[in-house]
């Protein structure tokens, strides 16, 4: 089974030591690929480790956008022995590997960052396919299914390249190691020499002497596979496309962070965290934002003491009229959750970017997992409005960062963006942003009549008891409409009560606004049925990041003859029941798929709807659903599978 | 503008602190330092943690912030950070400064954002019927506690010298001018002042009684002796004019920190305004910040279209064939 849905398209892989240049490396190929006119689909993997341990970058290029990884690979790089043992036995027939030829003799127990577990199954791999020990029998094996190796002499090659610099120091180049390989891969591929170079120059644009020594290398590496292997017959030749007109590359990070520039977010904190603290630090370093106006304004991000301090900072400046986030992961959301529901009590507009990864506890610091939605609709104590949206890909991360601020706003309570590890450190080609999205600020004022200050005791009433659940809200340090704010229950202008008539309205005004939410918020914003007109009556549901994998495991589907449709929720809560019913009224067959163990997902759409799961496909080993592991999962159900719950186990 | 009287700075909301409390002396010289200094009532925001001391901003006719237990100072800094125009006042106790949000204020320390920050410290946690506060000594026995303490007291002053404060005073809740005046010096810093306020809770702490402090039960003269006594009367002044001082008076402030029992100092022990503010580090990287902070810049034109532009960013990571 191949998921080479076009003659162009392949998937790739770089491993390397963690601190090696694996992921610079990753991001000059993709790039090089997307300048050919290729799109691009990116994932990282790595230990949660500074340097040394083995992390990778998989890159699936295609004439066609991607929206998922594979677990097989086409082209698979390397310069270190770890990558070929751990990844060697995923490339497919035909595929091309390359390899540090000096390693060869390298034996399995030698490699110290090699785990007693892998370490295992890599020694029985080996074992049961007659082979030795070493990287050559790695090799072997990998030639014994059909694919080439292409080894390269990276020593030699770095005096030949330290020679021709003119430069005797091959220590301070020994770091273009990662571009040689790349640039190998690219040679064999058939992609242009000059788009490569265009890549590295954008890339290291900046420091003149990386760049030249970058250069020479990639130079080199490029002629020595044309000048040392016959390039004739490759499988993968890729033909150029035309151009990607108006495309970005970028993560989900950074679209997050975008998407809360455009929308007005000036006031940021965070406490550094995986994988939340990249969306942070690039808010950081684009401080200063240009206007349309021509006049500039700024994002003021604050690195605080802990999270508890992230988010009660993040909404003392949400009182003074600002637009307010923080962003963070597991962990550190379940310190905000008591700050969560003093926000919700004080009807105060907060944005909680919520990336996720494996739990619980520390769990799988630097891996994926989406385990956090029954929390994250959950977190705090006692009852308050909240609104939990999901985004399914970078792309979406970008609006819904802008939507979520206006949901805090327009209902006045805290947002919960759920995100994710796979969303964040991925890289995708998406077309580029627009920004004609609408800021839509609600109730907020910036000045009070001076009449308008009616309470008791002449004071402005900032949760006024009226028709709607939406009162009018100023910043602190508005004239004439000063109030008061308190975790505890209170009266209209804000002031402790304890009184049960009170008290029920009060809880009835803050409740309603989830109501509210429901009546206001776009159907599309809430659940989206892909391939609703068509005649599928298998109905996949999911949330979040496996959307890319569903996608694409359905269009093949659907290619052999089984039409099915996917309901992608995205307002988790409140729950689009009226919708989620409508979508799932015909359906045969739902099936639930999350990254998670106890399909979270599934319990929501059952306790809302009333409608049953039929099947739960389930992963929660930390590594992302691949398109591969889905279609065959989704292939066993519809083929009769007995299994009511399958779990999925790819990756490395 | 018509002159603000004491009394608009008072809220008619019923104040149920017990009879004797010492937080009324405190409430009393807030109120009396807002007035002094003509305030704009909108203008100032008191925010406040969790317990007795809590309940300050509700009796308080200005904006007020009645936040989490320990978590008054990351919510204070968040809205002067976002809005350096407000004058803003956080309030807590002693529990809730020192225990449960002790994190914060070594954190605050560290920032210096322009807020003075006052802990009504009375050893006790008073609204939850008198347990053991971090700054009870060791084997003290307050009312309510079954054995003698078991943990020792934390050194406030100390700590906030230790973690950056940059204005640390302390004064005491029935002595309400001097409260009153000490207060308004930890508005007018520039920087993070902190003032650590001696209040008695009349009914949890039988050992650090009005009495106590008053020294009834030191009769060696004839007559009581005041434990408390004012450095700035020894002629002490806590003013760093230049930095070649810090040194020494960080270990004239350490002494003054550990004294305690028959001679309790009060007054002005540290300012430094040579340490830039956290606003100003801001400002070191964005130009406008004190001209445009969070709160005043604008995000959307009249048609609601958002007004930040970021084809540039857009640029650099557009693929460029």
């Amino acid at each position: 089974m191949s998921f080479l849905t076009s003659v162009n398209s392949i998937s790739w892989l770089i491993g390397g030591p963690q601190g090696s240049g694996v992921d610079s490396a990753a991001n000059i190929f993709a790039k090089t690929c997307a300048k050919e006119g290729f799109h691009i689909f990116g994932k990282r993997e790595f230990y949660s480790n500074i340097k040394g341990e083995h992390s990778y970058f998989t890159i699936r290029i295609s004439d066609k956008p991607v929206n998922s990884h594979l677990e097989e690979i086409n082209v698979l790089v390397s310069f270190d022995a770890e990558t070929l043992f751990r990844h060697a036995d995923k490339v497919s027939a035909g595929g091309m590997i390359i390899y540090d030829s000096s390693l060869v003799e390298t034996v399995l127990e030698e490699v110290p960052t090699i785990d007693f577990e892998a370490s295992n199954r890599i020694r029985k791999l080996l074992q049961d396919s007659g082979q030795s020990m070493n990287l050559n029998g790695m090799l072997e094996f990998a030639k014994s299914r059909g694919c080439r190796v292409y080894g390269l002499p990276y020593f030699e090659m770095l005096e030949t390249v330290a020679q021709k610099m003119n430069d005797p120091k091959l220590s301070k180049i020994s770091r273009v190691v990662n571009v040689m390989a790349i640039s190998a891969s690219i040679s064999l591929l058939g992609i242009k020499k000059d788009k490569l170079i265009n890549a590295i120059q954008e890339v290291f644009g900046s420091k003149p002497k990386l760049l030249a020594s970058n250069i020479e290398a990639a130079e080199y590496a490029y002629s020595y596979i044309g000048t040392k292997y016959d390039t004739k017959n490759i499988t993968y030749n890729l033909t150029p496309k035309d151009a990607l007109k108006d495309y970005l590359l970028l993560s989900g990070s950074q679209a997050a962070a975008i998407g809360k520039i455009v929308a007005g977010c000036r006031f940021q904190t965070y406490y550094p965290i995986t994988p939340a603290s990249d969306e942070s630090e690039f808010l950081e370093s684009n401080q200063i934002i240009d206007q349309v106006d021509g006049k500039s304004g700024s994002i003021v991000v604050v690195q605080t003491e802990d999270e508890i301090a992230a988010i009660t900072m993040a909404i003392g400046a949400s009182l003074t009229g600002v637009r307010t986030a923080t962003a963070t992961s597991g962990p550190g959301f379940s310190l905000m959750a008591e700050a969560l529901g003093w926000a919700g009590m004080n009807e105060v507009p907060l944005v909680v970017t919520m990336y996720q990864r494996a739990g619980p506890s520390t769990g799988l610091p630097t891996r994926h997992e989406q385990s956090d939605l029954l929390f994250a609709i959950n977190a705090g104590h006692g009852e308050f409005p909240k609104i939990v949206l999901a985004s399914g890909n970078i792309e979406e991360s970008f609006y819904d960062a802008i939507k979520a601020f206006n949901f805090a706003e327009i209902f006045q309570l805290p947002v919960i963006h759920l995100l994710d590890k796979a969303i964040s450190s991925s890289i995708q080609t998406c077309k580029r942003f627009s920004n004609d999205l609408k800021i839509e600020r609600g109730e907020f004022k910036n000045t009070i009549d001076k009449n308008q200050s009616e309470g008791a005791a002449g004071h402005f009433q900032r949760f006024k008891l009226d028709d709607s659940p939406i009162s009018t809200r100023v910043p602190i340090g508005t004239e004439n409409a000063i109030f008061w704010n308190t975790g505890d229950e209170h009266t209209e202008e804000g002031h402790i009560s304890e009184d049960p008539e009170n008290r029920n309205k009060m809880m009835d005004k803050r409740m309603k606004k989830l109501d509210l939410a429901l009546e206001k918020i776009n159907q599309d914003d809430m659940a989206i049925c892909h391939d609703f007109d068509s005649d599928g009556k298998n109905v996949v549901v999911s949330w979040g990041s496996t959307k890319g994998a569903i996608l694409e495991a359905l269009e093949k589907l659907s290619e052999e003859g089984n039409k099915m449709k996917f309901v992608q929720i995205r307002l988790l809560h409140p729950f689009p029941t009226e919708t989620v019913k409508n979508f799932l009224k015909e359906a045969k067959l739902v099936i639930d798929v999350e990254m998670n163990y106890t399909s979270q997902l599934g319990s929501l759409v059952q306790q809302n709807t009333g409608r049953e799961v039929d099947y739960k496909i389930v992963k929660y080993n930390g590594r992302p659903i691949s398109t591969t592991e889905l279609y065959i999962a989704l292939k066993a159900i519809l083929s009769g599978n007995n299994e009511r719950r399958i779990v999925l186990d790819g990756g490395t | 503008m018509a002159e603000l009287k004491l009394a608009d700075y008072k809220t008619t909301v019923h104040n149920d602190w017990c009879p004797g409390c010492g937080d009324f002396g405190i409430l009393n010289a807030i109120q009396m330092a807002l007035s002094e200094m003509q305030i704009p009532r909108h203008k100032a925001v008191i925010f406040s943690g969790i317990g007795c001391s809590g309940k300050t901003p509700h009796f308080i006719n200005v904006y007020g912030i009645h936040t989490l237990h320990g978590r008054v100072l990351p919510f204070a800094q968040g809205a002067k950070i976002a809005n350096p125009d407000l004058e803003i006042i956080a309030v807590g106790g002693d529990g809730d400064g020192l225990g449960i949000g002790a994190g914060h204020f070594v954190g605050a320390g560290r920032k210096n954002v322009d807020i003075p920050y006052l802990i009504f410290n009375n050893a006790v946690y008073g609204l939850t019927k008198g347990q053991a506060s971090p700054t009870l000594r060791l084997g003290e026995k307050t009312k309510s506690l079954v054995t003698p303490n078991t943990s020792n007291s934390v050194n406030p002053i100390a700590l906030a010298l230790v973690s950056g404060f940059t204005f640390i005073a302390r004064s005491y809740s029935y002595d309400v001018k001097h409260l009153k005046d000490t207060i308004k010096r930890a508005i007018t810093h520039k920087g993070l002042a902190f003032v650590d306020v001696l209040q008695p809770c009349p009914t949890y702490d039988d050992i650090h009684t009005r009495e106590w402090y008053q020294g009834i039960d030191k009769q060696e003269t004839g007559k009581a002796m005041p434990r408390i006594y004012k450095i700035e009367e020894t002629g002490y002044d806590g003013t760093i004019k230049d930095e070649s001082e810090i040194n020494e008076k960080m270990t004239r402030i350490l002494q003054f920190s550990s004294e305690w029992g028959d001679k309790i100092p009060v007054g002005i022990f540290y300012q430094n305004e040579l340490i830039p503010s956290y606003h100003e580090r801001i400002a070191e990287n964005n130009k406008e910040y004190f001209a445009k902070p969070p709160s005043h810049q604008e995000i959307s034109d009249n048609k609601n279209n958002p007004i930040a532009k970021i084809d540039k960013i857009l640029d650099k990571l557009q693929i460029k064939d």
